[in-house]
This record gives C-alpha cells, structure tokens and sequence, in this order.
C-alpha cells in the first residue's frame, strides 16, 4: 500500500507472510515526518485485527525522520497493548542508530506527572487554600513593614532617602501634564452634561456649583489616582520585579539592608506626598476645564465663574478631596511593592505583577473611596 | 583542618513541604575555597540559599562563626555574596553598588567610601569603571563587580553562586585566579556553589558533592582525590564527567 507522503522515494508498506506464524509489514522508501498520519492509516488498515505476532520490517527504508521513528515506535506500543507481540526488525546502517536512540529512550523512567485537580471540590479547597496563602501573604507584608517603620525610627539611616526625591520627579512632576489633560478633560465633560441637564430647568447657571464640587470632592482626586495607580503603580511593580528575578532583592537582604526600608518607604513617602500636590493640580485644571465649556455655552465671563466657584466650595470641600488622595497614595504604593516584590518566574512574572499591581490598586482606589464617602456621610460633612 | 567557620548539623532543605535534602552535617574549614557540588537540581542553590539566611531551614542548626542562623538578624552581615547574574543594583553606578554596604554599616566620609570603593574595584581588575552603569558592562565584569561588592566590609566569609556560570572560557579562569589570589592573600573563606570541575579542581581545597537521588551528600573532602580516589560510581562518575551507565 502507497502512502501519500510527497517525497521520492515514496513511502510504501505491504503485508506478508513471514513464515512461522508471524506476519510483517514490509517498509520501503522515504519516511519525513510529514508521513507520519499516512503512516499510522496503513499499519492500521495492513494489520486490521491481527491474530499473529508482527515483525515491522525496516530493511527496505532509505530514510526515516527522528519523529517517524519515534510515532512508529509508539505504534508498536499500541500492538502491544491491544495483546499483539510486535517488533521492529532489519533496521540497518544510519536507521539502527536512530532505532537504538528512540528505544533507549522510551525506556527510561520518566518523571511522575503532577496530579491535577480531581474534582471540583478538590479544586474549590485549592482556591480555599490559595487565598489563605494570600491572606498570610499580606499580613506577612504588613508585619514586616512595621518592623521597618520600627527600625527606621531606631535608626533613619536604614531609609533609602535619597531614593525619595528621584521617585517625586518621577511620580510627580513628570506625570503632570498627563493629570492637567484628563482632568481638564473630565471638568469639560462634566460641564456639558450638566448644562443640558440643568437647562432644562433654567439652571444652567449651576454649571459652576457642580463642576467646583463633583471636581474638588471626587473626580479630582480620584481621576489623579487612577492617572498615578496607571503610572507609577505599574512602574514600581516592574521595578520591584525585576529587581526580584533578578536576585537584586535577595543581594539587599544579604548586605544587612531591608527592602522595605530601602525600596517601599521612599515610594510610599514619594507617593503620600505627591499624589495630593497632583491632585490640587488636577481640582484646578479639572475647573478650569467648567470655565472653558462655560464661557462657550453659557457667554458666562471667567471673572463671573471664578466667583460662582468661589462662592460654592469651601476649603474643607478641597481638604477632603486632599485628604482621600493621601490614602490613596499610600494605597497605590503599597499594594505595587507588594505585588512586585512578590514576583516569581522571570518576565512572564513581572508581567503579571504589573497587572496584578494595577488591577488591585484601582480596586482599592474605589474601595477607600466608597468608605470615604460613607464616612464623610455618615458625620455630615 | 582549620576550625570550622561554618557549621551545618542535621540540616533538611527543601521547597514548601517538599525536602530536597536532608540530613546534611558537615564544616566549613576557615581560610580556604569550599565548593559545594552537585548536578542540576540537586539542590546546591537551595542549600546556598539556606546558609544566607535567605530561606528557613526545615530542620537542623546552621552556625556561621559561631551565630546561629537567625540570631544575627539586622546587624552587619558577617558575609558577602555574589548571586549567579551579579544582581548589582540597576539604578546605582557599578561605584554606588560598591559603597553601598559602606555607607548603610559604617560611619566612613565620603572621601573614604570613594578610596575604599576604587581599592575594591581595583582589587578584582575593574579600577576606573566606578562611574559605569551595571547594563554597560559584560557579565565578566558584573560578577567581578559583585565581588567587590561582596568583599566592601571586608567580611571573613563570602559565598559564590555558579561564579563562572555564562563565562567564555578565558573569563573564566580569570575569575578562579581571582577567586584563589582573594582566598589567599585576604585569608577569606570561600564557599562557592558550582557544577563547573575545572574550576573546583583548580581552586577548592574541600568539597560535599550533594546528589538528588541520595536526597544529600554523597562524599566530601579533597576533589581531586575524591576524583582520583572514590570507589563510589556517582562520585567517581561526577567528578570524571562520565555520563551514567544504564
């Protein structure tokens, strides 16, 4: 039987007698590996249900690839399995080597394969367990967190202070121009919702009241977080990661230095301070873009809007929004040093912490919101 | 042998609740090169890892000077190590890697930190590269970097991971010169983690050869005579480079 390898010489198998019982298949031509479902066909279809040993004779092959060998090797398993005795014989030259090669090696112990997951049960109690694992993960981090703050105070000098000012540059300052367009963008989109809202009943003079409170009480801090949380919370996630596949954090623990004094304090001291300053920056540019949308809709003077702004918000409207940004700072800096010095596996790893850090830093942005506002709630102010 | 610097008794490593090895007892002599041997996997980084503090023990008492492992938390280490890829700090100069332990453990001024820093750097053949940034430099001069690091505060031990590990050959024997001239001259004691024999053979004075099936260590003492020597056959089969017999 003609197979349907390409190749010349083309693969050829035919059934014969071998005498004394056995019966063989007779392999003849060019094996690539290409051949290889045409070849499994045709031993099935030669042998159909075979009642007498087999010899898979290999004399007249040219050539045979290594993965031929290795599936033709896996074929006479099968013969085996289904109570037929089967061997490979005249095998000769450059296709006895690779013989012995591909036997030799199919015979030797293989490594145990991992039990996976066998019922649902058994894989919720892993899920159980993993979280528990993160749980005493997190407490592991915020005890020795502690411990540095305690050590930091016995001795400042285990601070990494110089790293402080490197990171405000470059969580604060170069992150403003990114703050002063979205939030200007955001107080532009508010500022036309409101308009066609508040026309409807005649108070479109309002615009200036809800821009200056939703901007200062919300949507500044929490836009400048999100910006900050998308920026520098990666970035240190990454950072941190690299640094800890590549052996960089275990070297700090060797020299006597602890990577939470000498990499996540400077980054929560850099954030705690930075994320209000930007966030003041992005209550001024987020009214400034009500101002705008203002005095194009509503012909309404910017001296006219500043005093209507003036008029609505007091300070404690602008404190508390600088307030949340303080312990959103804190938030988003803790939660990517934690993910990042968590790292394992290489870069697959560093990627994963840096989504990780991102995803869990906006989570706990909306959370330490949520609770703010209810808070701020529940004492009327 | 000299009195033991390190002492390892009855010591099980291991991975989560997996014990990789157990019942490790042996003693570092003071002043010389150690070599801890082993096939990959075997689990000499473990153990490397276990000896810096780096991970718990499962069980057993590790003793560096006479401090038992956990004792000596937050005060100078009383070693230096250098990490398979070098691990200095990407965003200081290869000069603030070096002054850096300086700096957190002692009350030195800068004009001293930087004399010392160009001395270390000079020591290991890398004078003038103070002001170079760890991703300008080749992975040679990285570990030789880490060494300097690891040699700052002048520590009486220092550990090695796979110090030739990525090196060209040249590099290599370089690095065992410098490693054998530091162990002799500054009378450090030198545990290196390695699989590279031309190396242990041309520095090491004592060795453990650490074996994965044995979950621990097979033979100890001199390499080349435990190469010439051993009537075990994974020993003698590690330490000639023979490949196993089926």
């Amino acid at each position: 039987m003609r197979g349907r390898g390409e190749r010349r010489p083309p693969m050829e198998i035919t059934r014969v007698d071998a005498g004394a019982g056995r019966l063989a298949l007779r392999f003849a031509g060019a094996f690539p590996a290409d051949v290889v479902p045409a070849m499994r066909e045709c031993v099935w279809q030669l042998v159909g249900r075979p009642d007498a040993p087999i010899d898979l004779d290999l004399s007249g092959v040219e050539s045979m690839d290594g993965s031929t060998m290795a599936v033709l090797l896996e074929l006479r398993g099968e013969l085996e399995h289904h109570g037929t005795e089967a061997r490979i014989t005249g095998a000769h030259d450059a296709l006895a080597r690779l013989y012995e090669l591909y036997d030799a090696a199919g015979r030797r112990p293989t490594r145990p394969v991992p039990d996976g997951p066998t019922s649902a049960l058994e894989q919720i109690g892993r899920e159980v367990a993993g979280f528990g694992e993160g749980v005493n993960t997190t407490l592991d981090y915020l005890g020795s967190l502690l411990d540095a703050a305690i050590a930091t105070v016995r001795r400042p000098a285990n601070m990494n202070w110089a790293d402080v000012t490197r990171i405000m540059e470059r969580a604060g300052a170069d992150g403003v121009p990114i703050v002063v367009m979205i939030t200007f963008l955001v107080g532009m989109v508010t500022a036309f919702q409101a308009i066609v809202q508040l026309r409807q009943f005649g108070a479109d003079i309002f615009v200036a009241d809800l821009v200056a409170l939703s901007v200062a009480r919300e949507l500044g801090p929490l836009m400048t977080a999100i910006i900050v949380a998308g920026r520098s919370g990666a970035a240190f996630s990454a950072e941190l990661g690299t640094m800890a596949v590549s052996e960089e954090i275990d070297a700090l623990r060797t020299l006597g230095l602890s990577p939470y004094g000498f990499l996540v304090y400077p980054r929560i001291v850099a954030l705690v301070v930075v994320v209000p300053l930007l966030t003041l920056v992005g209550d001024l540019c987020g009214v400034l873009g009500g101002v705008f949308v203002s005095m194009l809709r509503l012909d309404i003077t910017l001296t006219a809007y500043w005093q209507l702004t003036l008029q609505v918000l007091d300070l404690w409207d602008v404190a508390s929004g600088v307030l949340k940004s303080v312990v959103f700072g804190w938030a988003i800096a803790l939660v990517a040093c934690q993910r990042g010095l968590a790292t394992r596996g290489g870069a697959a790893g560093v990627g994963l912490a840096t989504t990780s850090a991102v995803v869990a830093s906006l989570f706990a942005l909306v959370v330490i919101d949520a609770l703010f506002t209810v808070l701020f709630n529940l004492y009327g102010v | 042998m000299s009195d033991p610097v390190i002492q390892v008794e009855d010591l099980a490593i291991g991975w989560g609740d997996r014990v990789l090895m157990e019942h490790l007892t042996f003693d570092v002599p003071a002043g010389d090169v150690f070599a801890i041997l082993g096939g990959s996997g075997s689990g000499k980084s473990t153990l490397l890892r276990n000896l810096i503090g780096l991970e718990v023990p499962m069980g057993g008492r590790i003793e560096i000077r006479g401090v038992r492992e956990g004792e000596g938390d937050g005060v100078r280490p009383a070693f230096g190590v250098l990490f398979q890829s070098g691990a200095l700090f990407g965003s200081m100069t290869v000069g603030e890697n070096v002054a850096l332990p300086l700096r957190q453990w002692t009350a030195l001024d800068e004009a001293s930190i930087e004399a010392i820093v160009h001395a270390k750097l000079a020591l290991v053949g890398l004078g003038g590269a103070e002001h170079q940034l760890p991703s300008e430099i080749s992975g040679g001069m990285k570990k030789r970097a880490g060494i300097a690091r690891a040699l700052a505060l002048d520590p009486p031990i220092i550990f090695l991971d796979e110090p030739s590990a990525g090196l060209d050959p040249v590099s290599s024997v370089e690095l065992d010169h410098l490693i054998r001239t530091l162990s002799d001259a500054l009378g450090v004691t030198t545990v290196i983690v390695t699989h590279e024999l031309q190396s242990i053979f041309a520095i090491a004075k004592h060795c453990i050869l650490l074996d994965r099936d044995a979950r621990g260590i097979i033979a100890s003492g001199d390499p080349r005579a435990l190469r010439d020597q051993s009537a075990d056959p994974r020993v003698s089969r590690f330490l000639n480079r023979r490949a196993g017999e089926e």
